[in-house]
Order: structure tokens, then C-alpha cells, then sequence
């Protein structure tokens, strides 16, 4: 109650939109992916969820207490890094990649760099590319009980043919959370209709990305083609819930249309030119260092200053 | 410790200016060429041979070269001995000159030799200069090894090309890659700081591992610091304006003796 009696004089209006609400939002809305990701791996995929998870928590919780700092997993937004870097994990993966992603994101990707607020890299994401680098083999071995075999994405770039409906619905190979275009959608419109998010990154990275295969996929426009790579791989995931990363977004909103385009190009390039079939992280990170940059050219004039005339 | 003394100099290279932690200087081979803690120590010998060498014949000849042109004049030294020793390593060691590459050739421009030079050499007597460089060198080569060791073992679970790791230990090789350089820099630099600060904390004297430094050169004796080379060149450039002002004649390596006697007191 003291808080609200230190009333300044101009009205003020209270908003019940905390970080801790905002991020439990996000937790609620990744669940669906979660979710399909354990009905589709078996118990391996929800073990190494909650390892995950675990090891950003306590990751967090030991830094702050070493340091002395305020302790602020109270906000959930470690809980939901660790929820993300295991959404990006095979579900083959041994238990200590989960330990390695979870202390690397939180310490050395947002805590080293001043906390929540302060990491200009999506920490989830930095973690599964340092995953990546270090442990390529683990890391892509997509193989587990119910599939075998490359991902829908592998097959794709390699010109074979692949079952659109699996991949719609998820049961593909893949990691844990990114196989279902349906589940994660849904986690998407409940945080859209929460007003959390907005489809001005998720909206123009798709579009910029299917404009890009239109263009230089080599296929034309075909339907199939395109709703294939929309479905396979990261994109969805990466466009809905990583993309729209508060932290590392820019803020202004020319530079958001700005960033989901980019991010879109660099998808493109990644899957269509590039070595490997998938490039949704590498994506995001890089779009993720040009923020400063996008802020930068996207700052707003203020009122009275500039013009046409003066 | 007397100043300019030989175990003072090589303390002084060694801990309290290390070329690597404290100073920051050389990043490129250091980054680039500490994969394992063999090519560390080869490169930080490389590099110790050459600027002991360097810092010895550029004071020899400290008082020969003119002021004006003495950048181009120490490239020359350090070139020469890069050159004898880039062949010698061809001929006697060539697995480290493979390892090493690029980077045996790019010790000419290795920022630490020039340093040395313009900062230390080109101002001092010839057997501190030696052993400025000597300690210059240790220093580098420790944190070379240091920072190789560290990233062999954990991208390839070796030291030294030893296994040391449990056979169960998944490398992790980020650390021999690129970016593993920076995190291994950057966590000893760290660790490095963290001890200085504490010790400072709780009162210790720790002036005998780091420079104690307050940013004030003016009242600094410490003519061997890399960080006074810009306070100095401005009071130089002020005092050659004067002397060329009241007296034409007045040439500078005169000012530069009596100052450096000055120095030395």
C-alpha cells in the first residue's frame, strides 16, 4: 500500500502489466509447443525441459546470490529462456547440453552483461548457437524412437519430396519445440490476443521470407514449396517467440517492420545459399546485433524539431 | 625494487604490465594463435626472441636515429630479426612454423615490439632495454600458454597434446574455434582484475602487481609506462615549440637527454 500512496501530481495510471505477468504469458503460450513436443519425443523431450529450465533458474539464483544482487527469478524470464533454449534442443540430447545451454545463456549471455534488460542477444538463442558450434553431432542428431532420418528441411535442400500434412501438424523430425506449426501458432494468438505481442516482426519476417522464395527459392511461386519451409525448421518458433524478444528488439516501429525484413532476407539466405538447411537462429542473432543500428536510423523526430520546412 | 633494474624489468613485464591482461596489447596473434598451449608458447617465444633483440639494437642506436623518422627505423630493426628468425623456424622447427603461419611474418607489426621501442627502448640504456624486452616477452608467452592451455583443454580435452580429461568428456570446440579466444581472454583478464581489486580492498600493497597507477603522469617516475607515451609526446611537442621560439638553434635530441637525466633521478 505504501507504494501507491507516493502520488506525484499529475494522474497516473497504474498498469497491471508486470515483467513477471508478461513473461508467465509467454511460459503459458510456449506450452502448447512443449506440450506436442513430449507427446511427439517421448519423456526424454520433457526431462530434458525440465533440466533446462532448472539449470537457467539456478544459474540465475546462484549469480545474484554470489554477487549480491537483487534475486529476480521471481520474474519468470529465466524460466522462460530455459523453456526456449530446450524448445531448440533434439530431444536426443544428452542431459549436461541442457546444463551447458542453460549456465551459458543466463551467465554469460544476459547476467555478464547486466541482467534482464541489458543482454543485446536473445540469451536462448545464443546458447543453442554456442551448442551448435561446440557440439554439431549431438546437436543435430534429429534421430529418436518415432523418426529417423533427416528433417523435412535436409530432404527439402536436397530436392527430395516431403509429407506436408506431417509437417503442418508436427510429426516430424526436428528439435523439441519446433516441429508443430500448429501448437506453436496457437501459443502465438494467445499472446497477440493478450496484447503482448503484435505481428509486426512475426508479420513482415514471413512475408519477407516468403517473398524471398518466391524470388530466389528456385521453385516459383509453389504453394507446397513455400508452406513446407514455413513449416519446417525454426521459422515459426523463431518468428513468434524469439524475434519478438522484448530486450532485443528495436523499439520504434518502422524499425521492427525494418528487423522482421531483414530477419526474413537472412533466413532466405541462409536456407537457400547457404551450407546447412536451416538458419533461423544465426538469423535472429545477427538481426539481433543490428538493432542498435536499426533503432539508430528509425528514431522518431521530435515533435517541432525537422520538417520539410522549418 | 630499484627502478630500471634487471629483476624490476623483468617483474615489470612479467605481472605488474603484462602485455596480454594489462597492457592489451598484441590481440591479434594472441587471439588468433593460441588454439593449443604449444602454439602459444612457440608464438611467445617467436615473439620474445624478436623484441629482446629489437629493444636491444634500438637502444644501441637510440641516440643515431632521428627523432622524426624513428617509426620507420625501428619497422626496419624488428623486420630484420623477424626475417632471421621466420628462416630459422622454417629450417629447425617446421611444425610450429606450419601451425604458426601468417602470424611469424606479422610479428613486425606486433603492437607490443613497437611499443617497447617508442615507449622504453628508444629512451633507456641498452641492458634494461634487453631485459625489458625479456620480461616483455615472458610475460606474453605466459599468457599465450596460459590462454592456450585452457582452450586445448576444453576444445579438445588436452594439454600440451596430453589427455587429461576423463574419457567421457565431450570436447567442446567452440573454445579451439574463434570465439572460444575471447571468452578465455576476457574470464582471465577478469580473474586477473577480480584478484587486484579484492587485494586493494583490504588494504595490501599491491603496487608489487600491478602498476599502481593514477593516471598522473606529470608527477610519474615511471619512464618505462607504455601509457605515458602520449602525455609525453604533448609536452615534447610544447617544449620544441618553445625552444624553436626563443632559441633556433636548440636541437632536440639534447631535450630528450636532459630530460630522460631528469627521469632517472
Amino acid at each position: 500500500m505504501s507504494d501507491l500512496m507516493k502520488v506525484s501530481s499529475n494522474p497516473h495510471v497504474r498498469s497491471r502489466v508486470t515483467t513477471s505477468n508478461i513473461m508467465l504469458a509467454v511460459v503459458i503460450a510456449l506450452l502448447p509447443a512443449a506440450g506436442f513436443g513430449i507427446y511427439n519425443f517421448g519423456l526424454d523431450a520433457l526431462i530434458l525441459i525440465l533440466i533446462t529450465v532448472a539449470a537457467c533458474v539456478l544459474t540465475e539464483l546462484i549469480y545474484e546470490k554470489a554477487m549480491r544482487k537483487k534475486v529476480t527469478i521471481g520474474d519468470f524470464s529465466a524460466v522462460v529462456t530455459g523453456l526456449l533454449l530446450a524448445l531448440n534442443l533434439p530431444s536426443t540430447a544428452p542431459w549436461w547440453i541442457g546444463v551447458i545451454g542453460g549456465v551459458f545463456a543466463i551467465l554469460v549471455v544476459k547476467m555478464l552483461f547486466g541482467g534482464l534488460g541489458q543482454n543485446f542477444m536473445n540469451p536462448a538463442l545464443g546458447a543453442r548457437c554456442f551448442l551448435l558450434i561446440s557440439y554439431t553431432s549431438i546437436m543435430c542428431n534429429f534421430e529418436c524412437d518415432a523418426y529417423t532420418g533427416a528433417t523435412p528441411l535436409a530432404s527439402l535442400k536436397a530436392g527430395e519430396s516431403v509429407n506436408l500434412l506431417n509437417m503442418v501438424i508436427g510429426r516430424i523430425g526436428g528439435t523439441i519445440g519446433e516441429t508443430s506449426m500448429i501448437a506453436i501458432v496457437i501459443g502465438a494468438c494467445l499472446l497477440i490476443l493478450l496484447g503482448i505481442i503484435d505481428l509486426r516482426i512475426p508479420g513482415s519476417y514471413i512475408v519477407a521470407f516468403v517473398l524471398f522464395l518466391i524470388l530466389f527459392g528456385g521453385h516459383g511461386f509453389d504453394p507446397a514449396f513455400i508452406t513446407a519451409h514455413l513449416a519446417g525448421g525454426g521459422l515459426m518458433l523463431g518468428a513468434f517467440f524469439m524475434a519478438t524478444d522484448y530486450v532485443t528488439r528495436p523499439v520504434t516501429k518502422k524499425g521492427q517492420y525494418l528487423y522482421g525484413v531483414i530477419l526474413g532476407l537472412l533466413t532466405g539466405i541462409f536456407r537457400i545459399f547457404g551450407p546447412s538447411a536451416e538458419g533461423v537462429s544465426y538469423a535472429i542473432i545477427l538481426g539481433n546485433l543490428m538493432v542498435p543500428l536499426i533503432e539508430k536510423i528509425t528514431m522518431p523526430k521530435a515533435f517541432g524539431k525537422g520538417g520539410e520546412r522549418a | 625494487m630499484k627502478q630500471n633494474s634487471i629483476s624490476e624489468r623483468l617483474i615489470n613485464g612479467l605481472i605488474k604490465e603484462n602485455p596480454t591482461f594489462v597492457l592489451m596489447l598484441g590481440m591479434c596473434p594472441t587471439l588468433a594463435v593460441t588454439t593449443s598451449a604449444v602454439n602459444g608458447l612457440g608464438m611467445g617465444l617467436t615473439t620474445m626472441v624478436v623484441l629482446a633483440l629489437s629493444n636491444m639494437f634500438i637502444s644501441l642506436l637510440r641516440k643515431v636515429i632521428p627523432d622524426k623518422v624513428r617509426i620507420p627505423a625501428f619497422i626496419v630493426v624488428i623486420a630484420s630479426f623477424v626475417t632471421v628468425v621466420e628462416l630459422l623456424l622454417k629450417a629447425f622447427i617446421p611444425f610450429l612454423y606450419a601451425a604458426l603461419g601468417l602470424y611469424i611474418p606479422l610479428i613486425v607489426v606486433n603492437c607490443i615490439i613497437l611499443g617497447r621501442a617508442e615507449a622504453y627502448a628508444s629512451k633507456n640504456d641498452v641492458v634494461s632495454s634487453l631485459f625489458d624486452g625479456i620480461g616483455m616477452g615472458l610475460g606474453f608467452t605466459c599468457a599465450l600458454t596460459i590462454i592456450g592451455a585452457v582452450r586445448e583443454l576444453l576444445g579438445a580435452g588436452q594439454v600440451f597434446g596430453v589427455n587429461v580429461m576423463p574419457a567421457s568428456y565431450v570436447p567442446c570446440s567452440i573454445f579451439v574455434l574463434a570465439p572460444g579466444a575471447f571468452f578465455v581472454l576476457a574470464v582471465l583478464t577478469a580473474i586477473q582484475n577480480k584478484v587486484k581489486l579484492e587485494g586493494e580492498k583490504k588494504g595490501k600493497d599491491m603496487s608489487k602487481i600491478q602498476s599502481g597507477c593514477n593516471s598522473d603522469c606529470m608527477n610519474c617516475k615511471e619512464s618505462g609506462c607504455s601509457r605515458r607515451m602520449f602525455d609525453e609526446s604533448a609536452t615534447k611537442a610544447k617544449e620544441e615549440l618553445e625552444v624553436i621560439e626563443i632559441t633556433e638553434e636548440n636541437d632536440l635530441p639534447d631535450v630528450n637527454t636532459e630530460k630522460e637525466e631528469k627521469n632517472n633521478d
